[in-house]
């Protein structure tokens, strides 16, 4: 560790060009011709399209073209997927409906793109799409996911009869049966996970560019992961190979999951290119945004948790309910499934687990992964149930929990997880002793004498980061491999690039990665730039989500490191005529271990390039390539509690303190990890308190703008409480977890059970709102 | 937003007279809602004649207990008025609450009392007070300005001056936020005037801002929050939407009125 290598809380190398308007998004991309489009969207949640007449709007001033789906699909393009196949428990795979990238016959919801408009303008483009005529026939609606599944609802894909789309489940229902009917009390909670959009700063935008010359198509996007998105356009889309296909995801303002998957737009905004022979950009206004970017969460589960007679937890019963919206994006399947049942063990040892999902088909924008992506489901069901039972069996939260914690590792749950390394005890009590729990009793007496009501919860999450390893995500039925990939280039002088298939979208990895580099070799940070976000720049890579980069992402940096750090010190050894076994690498020299000879980094460098001296039979150059694929995933884990002060007259809920104890293993740069803690848990608070997607009956979007869609804003939050534990991470070179996603997966359930704690009754859903939370307190129950 | 030509006006007559010669046209005064009714094309003005730089509708005067606020001061200045804050700091309380700071520093009372949005706080604030609306022609008293949902007693082409008060004895204002907007969820503006005692509404009524007899009448006979206990707000004629239903607003209503009595100064 030094100043700017592991562990050390180096600001931000990224920071100045985003601080001083210098980032460089999609929508700053201008190229010499360039033009605008605007999408033609469906006003309706459900109908048929019987004609499309873009006469009038072809003649209006700058128009260059209108094109529809029908001509899209006369092209080849081809329809977007859902890239991970699960089966239901009968057998049958999942029953995908076809999602044409513009609409042909049908739209499912409102939102739902049917042409592109190109104009020389973007407000002429406008124009234009306004003045596309569209005959409808409306057809009956469904938005929730219990409804759909009724008889009688819409059907809104004919491959998904009932709308539903698996019926998967995991676990064993027979001995879970029988533990519930052997049980010394059960408790029983149906549990509602609310819906919520994702609203990144920087809206999608996208600019395709087609070289009529080479045959060539480059794709500036918003994309959280530019390869995959070159890969599934060119081996599913159709649009062109991908050695024809240059996707470069440039500066991308955040991306919460929403950035993953590959949406119309970018495939449209390509193929119009080519079609009109000029290069199209189109960026998302922030309504559209509401309208088209990917959901996330909308769960509804009914749960029964078994316990014996010591409190100890028997089994596990989940039936769980998935809003998928009106098609499957890209990852929405493994959502409800992999990344959501897989993880209902909690930290808890849970003899028997069952759980059953269904997905169902909406009239509604898709749902996918949005932060946390499953694990704030799983997380919230379980610790909301683990605070029911608590005051049903009459103990303490805290002494459920410690009667029901894992505590040898590894630890094989019966959902699939092999938990590696964990003290859960450890984040608990530091949870308690800094929120100062057992000083409630008095502060909620001070609460009551004004009239306030108090409350305190908490919540002991785990998580899965770093989804892997390919084989057996592949197993599972993942359409691709998750490892990662990096290449360490350093150049003649001896600073270095390292190219990585990471993709940062606020994560910092140009600082984070660079302090691994720099702490390795003992060079300057400002001597290493990271390259990412180009496929003609960077090696094939898996991309940012799921908390991976550190683990996954930097794993790979080590590999590759571990490789250059082997040929310099061959070189090096070579050069001092010492033996390989004694080079040492230390502040930028490589040194023989008990002498004073040593030749500075950038020697060794310059020796490898000018191949004047190499070692016989040495290739010149110093720059190494490594893929990673882990053997597991991490396991990030910890506690929160929130405490909360209502203002009975109006419901209000006031934030008095939130604390934080997170394990994430070992920690590359703490000031960037507490940023990520901060902005999870405003994010969880969000959810908690004030988010909340709402379609009327008819599948209007009502939440369509930040006039009603409530966001969590500074004065909504306390200042948080964090600390860390460690138990690094045993299953990469660095020792850890994941933190981009703990925080918004931990903190909806501490807030709700300290909310609930506070009104003495369990009918809440979130988000609490100040009117919700006033019913609660003041109708029967 | 579709195309617009814009005007600055230097002078009311100036103003006025850009009005009359562009019947499409619209009175800008801070753009708070029009702009952004704009950028969704849910608004097409061919013109905008901007009013926030005419010198003579712009700022604050005080004689003796007279106000007269110019039309085209920004909620800020109100906000930080230390000669009004000592006679009725309840509005300059409720102007430092309008929106963030852009919008506190762009908006206008002129702006939004003509907009009359059933949310916006200044019209429970004039109500409340008994103000009289100036206008290019006309004085029109505040019980005869706001007549509904973003409407008012203007006519076609009439513009706000200024707006005039005698600073009540006392005032409170209290406001319950809609989470997502901001805008008031429920507004109460409560005042011993030299009329009498006047408890203005805003966030809640189907109609629009209003005034609440009951209140008035209890706080008449005792000017206290617990004076409002016992008066009961019917729920019939509140607005409901998905972030408050009307059972909910009556509630808002009773208790903000009470924070504003207890809050008055």
């Amino acid at each position: 560790m030094g100043v700017e290598g592991i562990g050390a809380r180096v600001t931000r190398k990224e920071d100045k060009r985003f601080l001083t308007g210098k980032g460089r998004y999609t929508d700053d991309m201008t190229v010499p011709g360039m033009k605008y489009a605007c999408f033609v969207r469906s006003p309706y949640a459900h109908a048929k399209i019987s004609n499309i007449d873009a006469t009038a709007a072809k003649a209006m001033p700058g128009v260059i073209d209108v094109l529809d789906g029908k001509q899209l699909q006369a092209d080849g393009i081809g329809n977007l997927i859902c890239g991970w196949m699960i089966h239901s428990k009968d057998g049958s795979p999942m029953r995908m409906g076809a999602w044409h990238p513009l609409a042909v016959d049908t739209v499912r919801y409102v939102g739902d793109a049917i042409a592109i408009v190109v104009a020389d303008s973007s407000g002429e483009a406008r124009d234009a799409a306004e003045a596309v005529v569209i005959d409808y026939e409306q057809l009956p609606v469904v938005t929730e996911a219990v409804a759909a599944l009724a008889s009688g609802a819409p059907q809104i894909h004919p491959e998904a009869p009932g709308n539903l789309i698996f019926d998967w489940q995991i676990g064993e229902p027979d001995a879970v049966d029988k533990a519930i009917a052997a049980a010394a009390h059960v408790t029983e909670i149906e549990i509602l996970n609310n819906r919520l959009s994702p609203n990144p700063m920087e809206p999608r935008a996208t600019l395709g560019i087609y070289d009529t010359a080479e045959d060539h198509y480059t794709c500036y996007t918003t994309s959280q992961n530019p390869h995959v998105a070159r890969l599934v356009m060119s081996a599913f889309y159709n649009v062109a190979p991908e050695n024809k296909l240059r996707v470069i995801a440039p500066d991308v303002g955040g991306g919460f999951g929403s950035k993953i998957y590959i949406y119309p737009e970018e495939i449209i905004c390509l193929w119009a290119s080519k079609k009109t022979g000029v290069p199209v950009k189109w960026t998302s206004d922030r309504t559209e945004a509401f309208l088209t970017d990917a959901h996330g969460r909308d769960h509804v589960s009914k749960v029964k948790m078994a316990f014996d007679a010591n409190n100890r937890i028997t089994a596990l019963k989940v039936d769980t309910i998935a809003n998928l919206g009106a098609y499957m994006s890209l990852f929405s399947s493994a959502v409800p499934t992999y990344l959501y049942a897989t993880l209902l063990s909690g930290q808890y040892a849970i003899p028997a687990i069952h759980a059953n999902v269904r997905t169902v088909y909406t009239n509604t924008v898709p749902v996918d992964a949005y932060r946390g992506a499953g694990r704030p489901e799983a997380t919230y069901l379980l610790e909301r149930t683990m605070e029911t039972a608590a005051r049903e069996l009459g103990i303490s939260p805290a002494e459920l929990r410690k009667i029901n914690f894992i505590r040898s590792f590894p630890y094989q749950t019966p959902v699939i997880m092999n938990y590696d390394a964990g003290d859960y005890e450890a984040s608990l009590n530091a949870a308690m002793q800094a929120a100062d729990w057992a000083g409630f009793a008095a502060r909620r007496s001070q609460s009551e004498a004004k009239g306030k009501k108090r409350g305190i919860g908490m919540s002991c999450y785990i998580e899965a980061c770093g989804i892997a390893p390919s084989a057996a995500v592949g197993s599972l039925g993942a359409g691709v491999g998750l490892w990662e990939s990096a290449e360490v280039r350093v150049n003649a002088v001896g600073t270095i690039e390292v190219l990585t298939g990471s993709h940062s979208h606020g994560q910092g990895h140009e600082t984070t990665f660079a302090q691994l580099v720099a702490g390795r070799l003992g060079v300057p940070i400002e001597s290493i730039n990271i390259v990412h976000g180009d496929t003609d720049k960077v090696q094939m890579g898996m991309g940012t989500y799921g908390s991976r980069s550190g683990a996954v992402g930097m794993s790979a940096v080590v590999k590759a490191l571990d490789k250059v750090e082997a040929k310099a010190k061959k070189i090096a050894a070579h050069l001092m005529e010492a033996s390989e076994e004694d080079i040492v690498i230390e502040n930028g020299e490589l040194k023989v271990a008990g002498t004073d000879k040593s030749v500075p980094w950038f020697q060794v460098a310059l020796a490898s390039y000018t191949a004047h001296n190499l070692p016989s039979g040495m290739e010149p150059g110093l720059k190494e390539t490594a893929f990673y694929d882990p053997s597991n995933f991490t396991f990030p884990a910890g506690c929160y509690i929130a405490e909360v002060e209502i203002d009975p007259d109006t419901g209000e809920t006031d934030i008095v303190q939130f604390v934080a104890a997170d394990d994430f293993g070992n920690i590359i740069n703490p000031m960037i990890v507490e940023g990520q803690v901060h902005g999870g848990i405003a994010q969880g608070i969000g959810q908690a308190l004030l988010e909340n997607v709402q379609y009327d009956a008819n599948g209007q979007l009502l939440t369509a703008s930040y006039m009603d869609y409530a966001m969590p804003r500074a004065d909504d939050l306390p200042s948080f409480t964090l600390s860390h534990q460690n138990t690094p991470c045993p299953g990469n070179p660095l020792g850890i977890k994941g933190c981009g996603e703990a925080g918004a997966i931990g903190s909806p359930p501490a807030l709700i059970n300290a909310i609930t704690d506070a009104i003495g009754h369990n009918k809440l859903t979130m988000p609490a709102t100040p009117m919700k939370v006033w019913q609660a307190l003041h109708s029967a129950h | 937003m579709y195309a617009t030509s814009y005007h600055r006006a230097s002078s009311v007559e100036d103003a006025v007279k850009l009005k009359s010669a562009n019947e499409e046209g619209r009175y800008l005064s801070g753009g708070m809602t029009l702009i952004a009714t704009m950028k969704q094309r849910l608004a097409a003005p061919s013109d905008l004649i901007d009013l926030r730089h005419i010198p003579a509708i712009r700022g604050i005067r005080i004689e003796g207990r007279k106000v007269t606020i110019g039309a085209a001061t920004p909620h800020a200045d109100v906000a930080a008025s230390r000669e009004l804050a000592a006679i009725c700091p309840a509005i300059c309380k409720l102007a430092g609450h309008i929106g963030d700071p852009h919008v506190r520093h762009m908006g206008t009372i002129g702006g939004s009392i003509a907009n009359n949005d059933p949310a916006a706080d200044y019209p429970a604030g004039l109500l409340g007070l008994g103000a009289t609306v100036v206008t290019d022609r006309r004085s029109i008293s505040a019980d005869d300005f706001f007549t509904g949902l973003f409407e008012t007693a203007l006519e076609e082409g009439e513009m706000v001056t200024s707006v005039t008060f005698e600073a009540p004895e006392k005032a409170g204002y209290a406001k319950f936020n809609n989470p997502a907007s901001r805008f008031a969820m429920t507004g109460v503006f409560a005042a011993k005037t030299a009329g009498g005692i006047r408890v203005a509404v805003t966030g809640a009524g189907a109609s629009g801002v209003f005034r609440h007899p009951g209140f008035e009448q209890a706080l008449a006979s005792n000017w206290s929050p617990d004076a409002l206990s016992n008066v009961a707000v019917d729920a019939s004629n509140l607005m409901a939407d998905m972030h408050a239903n009307a059972e909910y607003r009556a509630n808002l209503v009773k208790v903000m009125a009470k924070r504003a009595v207890a809050s008055a100064g």
